[in-house]
């Protein structure tokens, strides 16, 4: 099946507005009859269950952690990209639109950038009057800086806590509608489940993480926010509880997969240490505006950094890359890590990992500006690795990062099932193969506070509110398979800990389906992770009670879900028989190791259909076509 | 008034209080100097107060109101910080705190106590009658506060009451001098280590001071 | 390195709870206290006993989910550290540690080291917010905020509201939360409008919750992963004090 965007037709500047005007309302007397589920309270859930519930919708909101405030995107560090060329730089709408699409090697759809990039500077202003506060100069307007793949500086950011900073925001205002009783907030519940009735999503089905209970809840549209799957790597920059689940079991009640290979690999992570390490952290990428990357040029030099005379260090990014030199964007810097570290150049414990070295910057600038500008990152490192990177260089190497692919969902963030909508970092829609930094916040932003506002509308003005309720069939027949696979999960009670499955399939991943991926890889991946699987249903052992607070069992079913799905983005690397952006494929290279496109061939989002356990899923496409930037090679050189 | 049932209203409350008693304590240590002088020092000082007539009324009556409404809110406040803690910790390690600040009730209870003794003893004069000032005027015709003081403090065990109050009130204001600036909002970064020494040598400045006098009397120091 | 655990297990909020030993064995100093627990569990699983209950996230000291006394300190002896950024290279081989819950009225337990923090939502629900509605602001430079205000309200919207000052308030009192909300919206001129009612509301908040009253101790600073100041109580005070001054208003 070809796939529609449904992208409004007409000049890329002006569809946006001209199809706001075209959507349908709903009447203010008619809002607080419908009600709306939204899953994840990171900043797209935050912002759009606060933004509906202002608007007047009875909205509930789930999350897994105790408290909407500490969903994951409150980790992010750098900052938030938007087009206001407050530094008369030369920034613009069309720029940010522009370096967002090469930045995503041309594997994103432009009319949903383009939005992106048009609602970016509104974000600023949402944020600013909420209380959030941005870095400011001494004149007290707002400061900038710029970030990886720009050659302009507009990310705004408030210390190395942006992310932080964003989401209290957005859970102030959720706060606020919690308060006036238009928000309905569920902590400590976990999504297991969606409900589709008459091909419409209609509700969901949840665990009580504190009672276990399962149970429904009916509404009108669902909006997932539920964020990425990068821990299907097993270490990854994300959360520990970070999963696939919500849009996994979504996709098995029909909802497309897109793209799910394109996985960003962050440069700037602290490297692991040891067989015990549960999670890896990342440094943020703004570091890379001051600090020079490189690697000893003699293969395996074991001397201390300070001892390494400056003749014998390759500054490899600023080699390849005159241009963009360390700033480089994030999957052409971590390839280049993982090529110098294979080459044997890498230090640090087994060898993965290359400096970060401020000595120059701090030569240049005084380790005073450096401090205000870094000094909790400084700090961070300090304490993961016992080193003071005031005094040696740091130490970084790749890490999962960010999840580009996602549902499926046409430019009105509505999944291929009609009444499911799919927000931020768990869509697929406006970062291609490869994101750019201090992107992730706008996006997650822009779709909650002003996309989908919009555009649910549109949907809720066609449909009867309260069509359905929670003693419908399908409801307790989900409520009888969750239990039903809970029970199964419980009863096995073999000799391996789910975390030892889920460390073995996060190295299946990372060596085969990691940041260079073949053919001969993908098959290797295709045939191991199965075969994990079988061992899982018959040898995990889960203990504890299901009517009680059991993390071992919430882990479980993150992991059984991680297992099917780490299959699904196998599959869909091994299909994708190009290079873009994240998703290096060795057959797909020029000489001196840059991706190589396939336009011809793979101009396309790639959308997986589920078709029953253990069947290959379909494939529906597409197609993406490039009016407003020229498909050309992405070079940073 | 919300203001007394608001947490940070009623603690308000005890700093204004307790700042209005600190002015008396000291006013009273200032005022009792003038036993250092003698039986015509403290015996004129003691006349000269008797005199205010209404004045000392007003000002007792407001000491009282003062008093009771620190009392009631101290005992209030202490029972709920209790029961916001129904679990003590099987380890504890206080890093900031100080034994003076976690006491607080206990000497301030204590001061109550001694209090009343204290006004027992020398204001109204009904523990030791053969002593009692009113009873005993010196030559002048003047209530004989010096002999009374002068006498009781002789006695090892009176003395040692003083001393152990007067200690407690130490810790008490110890605590609570640097804990008031900061409920009543007067303490910044900048300020904060020189009000908090400020306010422990205030403290014990004022608590020696109080206890020179049973101790020097007792010493026979001053007969 | 070997240590010995000593770790508070409660089956849920209304069971008595108490302190159990476990030996945490071959335990390097490059884990993080997270992911030595993650071994001593691991161990328990495979000997067919319930793990140790803990709440945890993101792992990098910013989500403010974990939330163990250790030793006596929340978050442990580290300055300015949460629990999963606190290294094993602080211990000693042959140590004892003692690991228990936050511990306040308002904090119930809900399971082993796992409380139920709700109550601090419930106090930035009666006002911790500045009453913005989505869309229909100013452009972000129209109001000019001085740098050392941004910074300042900077240093007290850094709360990852982890509860660890009302741990380790002998009061168990939430001031020092409370008080960075207050201080941070107080200092931007866009919070400034409603700082009179959200200071009353706050403090009213905080009191119906069950916390006990700020008693001046500063263990709260002390225990902040974040380094939050008292200074911002006393700026909650001045608040307050302002807020009744200004109109007369009662809460």
């Amino acid at each position: 099946m070809i796939l529609d965007g449904k992208c409004p037709s007409g000049p890329i500047a002006g569809k946006w507005e001209k199809h706001r005007h075209e959507m349908k309302l709903v009447s203010p007397a008619n809002k607080r009859k419908y009600r709306i589920i939204v899953v994840g309270t990171g900043l797209a859930g935050s912002s759009a269950a606060a933004t509906l519930g202002e608007l007047g919708y009875n909205v509930e909101a789930f999350c897994y952690q105790d408290s909407a405030r500490r969903a994951h995107s409150i980790a992010a560090q750098g900052g938030i990209n938007a087009a206001r060329n407050y530094p008369n730089d030369g920034d613009s709408v069309y720029r940010l639109f522009h370096d967002t699409v090469k930045g995503g090697d041309f594997r994103s759809r432009e009319a949903n950038v383009y939005r992106l990039a048009e609602v970016s500077g509104n974000i600023i202003d949402q944020c600013v009057a909420q209380g959030v506060p941005f870095a400011r100069d001494y004149a007290g307007y707002l400061d900038n800086r710029s970030f990886g793949g720009a050659l302009v500086s507009r990310t705004f950011y408030a210390r190395g806590q942006t992310g932080q900073q964003l989401l209290l925001g957005a859970y102030s205002a959720l706060s606020r509608q919690a308060r006036a009783g238009n928000v309905r907030l569920y902590p400590r519940t976990e999504m297991l489940d969606l409900v589709v009735i008459g091909g419409e999503a209609k509700g969901i089905t949840v665990r009580d993480m504190v009672t276990g209970k399962i149970r429904c809840h009916a509404a009108d549209a669902v909006c997932l926010c539920t964020g990425g799957y990068t821990n299907v790597f097993y270490l990854s920059t994300n959360a520990m509880g970070g999963n696939v689940t919500a849009a996994y079991r979504a996709y098995k009640r029909g909802a497309f997969f897109a793209n799910p290979c394109y996985t960003q690999i962050h440069p700037t992570c602290i490297p692991a240490t040891g067989d015990h390490q549960a999670k890896l952290t990342l440094m943020s990428e703004s570091l890379r505006n001051d600090g020079r990357v490189w690697a000893p040029k003699i293969r395996g030099d074991r001397r201390p950094p300070q001892e390494i005379p400056e003749e014998e260090r390759d500054y490899y990014l600023e080699r390849k890359y005159p241009s963009f030199g360390n700033l480089a964007p994030r999957d052409i810097s971590s390839r280049a890590a993982k090529e110098v570290c294979d080459d044997g150049h890498g230090v640090g414990p087994g060898g993965r990992g290359v400096y970060l070295d401020f000595a120059g910057a701090i030569e240049r600038l005084g380790e005073d500006t450096i401090r205000q500008r870094y000094g909790n990152l400084f700090e961070m490192y300090e304490r993961i690795t016992d080193e003071n990177a005031y005094k040696q260089p740091m130490r970084i190497y790749p890490a999962p990062h960010y999840a580009m692919g996602g549902l499926w969902v046409d430019y009105n963030l509505q999944s291929s099932i009609p009444g499911l909508f799919v927000l931020g970092e768990a869509n697929f829609s406006d970062h291609g193969a490869n994101r750019l930094g201090a992107s992730a916040l706008m996006q997650g932003l822009a779709d909650g506070y002003f996309i989908i506002p919009c555009t649910i509308a549109h949907y809720l003005a066609q449909t009867r509110p309260d069509a359905v309720s929670a003693g419908h069939p399908e409801f307790v027949r989900s409520v009888e398979e969750t239990e039903t696979s809970i029970k199964r999960l419980l009863s096995i009670n073999g000799r391996k800990t789910v975390n030892e499955f889920h460390r073995e399939l996060g190295s299946i991943m990372w060596e085969h389906v990691g940041m260079t991926r073949s053919r001969e890889s993908l098959e290797n991946a295709l045939r191991r992770i199965p075969e994990l699987r079988a061992e899982f249903r018959e040898n995990v052992r889960v203990p504890g009670r299901e009517e009680d607070l059991n993390q071992e069992l919430e882990k479980a079913g993150r992991v059984a879900d991680f297992l099917e799905f780490a299959e699904l983005l196998a599959r869909d690397a091994l299909y994708r028989d190009e290079s873009c952006g994240s998703h290096f494929r060795v057959e797909h290279q020029t000489e001196d190791g840059e991706a190589v496109r396939d336009d011809a061939n793979f101009c396309h989002v790639a959308a997986w259909q589920f078709r029953g356990a253990d069947k290959e899923p379909e494939l529906h496409t597409e197609p993406l076509a490039f009016e407003n930037v020229r498909l050309a090679v992405r070079s940073y050189k | 008034m919300d203001i007394l049932k608001n947490s940070v209203g009623r603690k308000l409350v005890m700093a204004v209080t307790g700042f209005g008693m600190i002015a008396f304590v000291i006013a009273h240590l200032l005022g009792n100097t003038t036993l250092y002088s003698g039986p015509d020092g403290i015996n004129a000082y003691a006349g000269a107060l008797h005199s205010c007539g209404v004045f000392l009324w007003t000002f007792r009556l407001t000491m009282a109101v003062m008093l009771s409404l620190h009392v009631f809110f101290g005992i209030q406040l202490t029972l709920e910080n209790r029961a916001a803690r129904p679990q003590a910790y099987t380890v504890t390690n206080y890093r900031a705190s100080t034994f003076a600040g976690r006491n607080m009730i206990w000497t301030g209870l204590l001061i109550g106590v001694f209090l009343l003794y204290h006004l027992l003893q020398f204001t109204l004069q009904v523990t030791d009658p053969e002593i009692a000032a009113v009873r005993h005027p010196d030559a002048l015709g003047r209530p004989d506060v010096f002999t009374m003081v002068a006498l009781s403090f002789r006695k090892a065990a009176v003395a040692a009451v003083y001393v152990c109050a007067m200690a407690a009130l130490g810790l008490h204001l110890g605590h609570s001098i640097q804990s008031s600036l900061q409920t009543l909002g007067l303490n910044s970064e900048r300020t904060f280590p020189a009000i908090t020494k400020g306010g422990i040598i205030a403290a014990i400045l004022i608590a020696l001071g109080f206890v020179s006098f049973p101790l020097v009397i007792y010493a026979g120091l001053l007969r | 390195m070997d240590l010995t655990l000593y770790v508070w297990r409660q089956s849920g909020p209304a069971s008595a709870g108490r302190l159990e030993e476990y030996r945490a064995k071959d335990i390097t100093s490059d884990m993080s206290f997270l992911e030595m627990l993650d071994v001593v569990n691991a161990e328990l699983v495979r000997a067919g006993r319930e793990p140790i209950a803990f709440d945890h996230d993101c792992r990098e000291g910013i989500c403010g989910m974990c939330s163990q006394v250790i030793n006596g300190v929340p978050h442990g002896s580290r300055e300015k550290t949460t629990v999963c950024q606190l290294h094993m290279r602080r211990f000693r081989d042959g140590d004892t540690i003692y690991i228990e819950p936050w511990r306040a009225k308002a904090f119930p337990v809900i399971k082993d080291l796992i409380v139920d923090r709700s109550s601090l939502d419930r106090i930035m629900q009666s006002g911790g917010y500045v009453s913005a509605h989505t869309g229909g602001v100013p452009d972000g430079n129209a109001i000019l905020i001085p740098r050392d205000d941004a910074e300042t309200a900077m240093d007290a919207a850094e709360c990852i509201g982890c509860g660890a000052c009302v741990a380790a308030c002998p009061n168990g009192s939430a001031m020092l939360f409370a008080a960075a909300k207050v201080a941070h919206l107080a200092k931007l001129p866009q919070g400034r409008a409603e700082a009179a009612r959200r200071v009353c509301v706050m403090t009213e908040a905080m009191l119906k919750e069950g916390f006990g009253n700020c008693g001046n101790h500063y263990e709260c600073q002390a225990a902040c992963p974040k380094g939050i100041k008292v200074k911002f109580i006393a700026q909650l005070n001045r608040e307050y004090i302002k807020a009744h001054l200004k109109d007369g208003r009662d809460t």
